[in-house]
């Protein structure tokens, strides 16, 4: 086996070339294993995934190919000593991201306090005038949060992004354990390893947990409400709707009858009371938001306003994930929280601000810049990957709006090996846990989705970019 | 269950059983074709087409010359063919992939592995080489989701909405086949015991699968009016009018049940019932056979419709 560059962490191997103990059990059970063990796996991996329709993207053309997301047979995995720690800093972050959107939709005390400028918020889309005074009900705003994680050292752990909006990948954390257990039941009952199966489960308890004050049952109606079948995180959204027993809903299935939102059943129109929507703000309401969508409801916000519905993540959370807005979660957490923040951000320049653009602007070729809006790795420099070419035709825009980037340091993301044709090779990775909040509380399943760059040195790891994913390990205590 | 979800399962059950009979309509057809003359061949390869609607399209794309690798490369996998298996198959996945919720991994399964194989082997232009095996995987995926449904499936409205999509299409295609062939097992018209009576008589079995129940069942004997009664009247032949009315009868009993009320497709199928009960072939022939059997078609697609209505498939 290889280590990774010196300057990156490897998460199984120590400097020396031994074995990192969280990685001993793996690695004892791998040395007994034929050598074309994995490479045999991961065909039958492959026809699994293709026959059990885990795909992802493009259905709109005739002749466009389902496509899989690599996954690679290589689990990745994290100490429950190390989990603990990760698990405190998520549980406090969320909470203060839940206490921040109330905020920002009411006093909004943290502008007035002067720690977040409120040109932030200004003709900012993210920010939904039509949820300014609302509470939520139960006072949730981001039902499932999927906070991303990179790692630089053995107790170096950044938050990278977080996603308060709607956050997906959470059926390949299920299905790829599920293959794992399928292809190696065997490594199973030598390492012990945190379940992540009873997610779904626990998805429908926290969203039954927030059902609005129109709901009068026994149990609330939960329902997914996806896109349709042509969008492309549409399997995901079947997936969970089945595991938790809820009806999968399109906009053409429901209406308002009664000041609730109902659905189109065999036996008429029944109310819905709590919508886990996959579904843009902007898509939710042609009344209220855009016109043309068909995606939607026609009057939900009204009902939502009233109390009739309960909508999973709230409309307006996706002003969090806004990344001028990340560069202040270390004050937010201070400031909501009372603590220190657990988890740092990646350090990060604000371009918005004249001295920092101007170290931006010195050093581009060192940094990663972003767009604040931005996401899925897009409108992005990376500058010690790019040509001059690139960096100058950057510069001009970054000149141009400055208070449209943020940048970052080139991180030397950790790596964990993945099975390459000359055998095991390392490769960067990230990790995105799975929150859910409820006014019961923060729910954390242990471990999450890793993604990694498939790319020999490469640092993006998004799936539309040629990134894979990994089984995410927690180990048992 | 949403009434999207319905309509969807209920469909997707409609175009696999109409795949699989359309599968056998061609193997029936082949056989007939391999047995006869250049001109008495492309006869029975139009009247195939005619039995599946396909008449208008088929001579756009071809003129009206009918030849067995154009007819069934047609009916197969032609782009121009939206009613083809490849295009059914293709919509029976899109629709189970939107009730993916309700149904059971193992249905989901049989239904996507079904169209992997059918896609790849649809790919090319079929052979008459090739052509078993592509009709037998046809088959084969329906039998295999049915298979997989039985075993897995609750038996709950999902369940008949889906067996009410298989039997409404069933009897729909076993009718269609009668329409077209009528005039063969008609007595005042066929040469009777004719050697090529008994090829057509079987050919029509053989295009629902039944020759060899009917066989066993008459010692060899063929007569038409025997044939008639066995595919319109027979409540042991799996795709006889009647046993798929038995079975409506009984879908559509459990879902009024799990409902707790009747809708008026129960009423329309009561009516359509009565046809059966203590019809006789002799009462049929004297009604008119093609009388009877255009009535029924439209009785069906009305029992189709209502079922629809009844249950908000549709806003």
């Amino acid at each position: 086996m290889k280590t990774a560059s010196p300057s990156s962490y490897d998460e199984m191997l120590n400097a020396d070339g031994s074995v990192r103990s969280a990685y001993a059990g793996y690695c004892e059970w791998y040395k007994e294993q034929p050598p074309d063990l994995l490479r045999r796996k991961g065909s039958e991996a492959e026809a699994f995934f293709r026959r059990t329709g885990i795909t992802f993207n493009v259905y709109g053309s005739e002749d466009a190919e389902e496509r899989l997301i690599p996954f690679d047979m290589v689990p990745r995995i994290i100490t429950a000593q190390q989990w603990r720690k990760l698990s405190r800093g998520i549980e406090q972050r969320v909470r203060a991201l839940n206490a921040f959107l109330h905020d920002l939709y009411h006093r909004q005390e943290i502008v007035r306090s002067g720690r977040l400028p409120a040109r932030l918020l200004r003709g900012n889309e993210a920010f939904l005038a039509e949820m300014v005074g609302f509470t939520p009900p139960g006072g949730v705003y981001t039902h499932i949060v999927g906070i991303d994680l990179v790692r630089t050292g053995e107790d170096e752990f950044m938050v990278l992004e977080d996603n308060a909006r709607t956050p997906s990948g959470v059926s390949y954390m299920l299905e790829n354990r599920e293959t794992m257990m399928a292809m190696f039941p065997e490594l199973f009952t030598r390492v012990r390893v945190r379940e992540v199966s009873d997610y779904p489960r626990r998805l429908a308890r926290s969203l039954a947990a927030c059902a609005p004050p129109a709901f009068s049952g026994k149990k609330p109606v939960v329902a997914v409400l996806t896109p349709g079948v042509y969008n492309s995180a549409y399997f995901e959204h079947a997936f969970l709707a089945d595991q938790m027993g809820a009806e999968l809903v399109e906009g053409s299935d429901l209406r308002v009858e009664n000041g609730r939102i109902a659905m189109r059943t065999t036996r008429g129109y029944q109310p819905i009371d709590v919508l886990y929507r996959r579904v843009d703000d902007e898509y939710l309401d042609p009344l209220t938001f855009n016109p043309n969508s068909v995606l939607g409801v026609s009057g939900i916000m009204d009902v939502y306003r009233s109390g009739g519905i309960t909508i999973a993540n709230a409309p307006g959370t996706g002003i969090a994930d806004d990344k001028a807005i990340y560069s202040f979660m270390p004050e937010i957490v201070e400031f909501y929280t009372g603590e220190k923040p657990i988890l740092p951000n990646v350090p990060t320049w604000r371009c918005a601000e004249p001295e920092a653009l101007k170290y931006v602007l010195d050093n581009l070729a060192e940094l990663v810049v972003k767009e604040v809006h931005g996401s899925g790795g897009y409108g992005m420099l990376i500058g010690p990957t790019s040509s001059k070419k690139e960096i100058a035709a950057f510069e001009a825009k970054l000149r141009a709006k400055p208070e449209n980037y943020i940048a970052q340091p080139t991180l030397a993301l950790s790596t964990v090996p993945i099975l390459t044709k000359a055998g095991l090779a390392p490769r960067h990775v990230d990790l995105r846990p799975f929150v859910l909040v409820s006014p019961n509380g923060i729910d954390i399943t242990p471990g999450g989705l890793t993604r990694v760059a498939l790319k020999k040195g490469s640092l993006v790891v998004n799936s539309s970019q040629g990134g894979g994913t990994k089984d995410s390990w927690v180990l048992d205590d | 269950m949403l009434g999207r979800s319905a309509n969807g399962i209920f469909w997707l059950f409609r175009y696999l059983e109409r795949a699989e009979n359309i599968s056998r309509l061609i193997e029936a057809g082949f056989r007939m074709a391999l047995t006869r003359d250049v001109a008495d061949a492309s006869d029975e390869w139009r009247s195939l087409i005619v039995t599946l609607g396909l008449q208008p399209g088929y001579e756009a794309r071809y003129g009206p010359e009918y030849t067995g690798p154009h007819v069934f490369n047609y009916i197969l996998r032609d782009r121009d063919n939206t009613g083809s298996v490849l295009a059914m198959t293709e919509m029976a996945r899109t629709n189970a992939r939107m009730v993916r919720a309700g149904i059971t991994r193992e249905v989901w399964e049989s239904v996507n592995d079904g169209w992997m194989q059918l896609k790849e082997a649809l790919a090319r232009p079929v052979t008459e080489t090739r052509l078993g095996d592509v009709l037998d995987l046809v088959r084969r995926q329906s039998t295999q989701v049915r298979g997989a449904m039985e075993g897995t499936m609750l038996r709950n409205e999902i369940y008949n909405f889906a067996r009410l999509g298989s039997f409404i299409e069933r009897a729909d295609n076993t009718a269609r086949i009668l329409d077209v062939k009528y005039y063969v097992l008609l007595p005042s018209i066929s040469y009777v015991g004719s050697s090529l009576d008994n090829v057509q008589w079987e050919n029509v079995l053989r295009s629902v699968a039944g020759e060899r129940a009917y066989r066993w069942l008459n010692a060899g004997r063929m007569d038409p009016r025997g044939i008639a009664e066995f595919l319109i009247l027979d409540g042991r032949f799996p795709r006889s009018l009647a046993f798929c009315y038995s079975k409506l009868r009984s879908n559509l009993a459990s879902l009024a049940r799990e409902y707790g009320s009747e809708m008026h497709c129960h009423e329309i199928l009561r009516d359509a019932d009565c046809q059966f009960h203590q019809a006789t072939i002799e009462a049929i022939f004297e009604q008119g056979l093609h009388e009877f059997i255009g009535k029924f078609i439209r009785n069906n697609t009305a029992l189709a419709l209502q079922i629809q209505r009844d249950y908000r498939f549709i806003d």
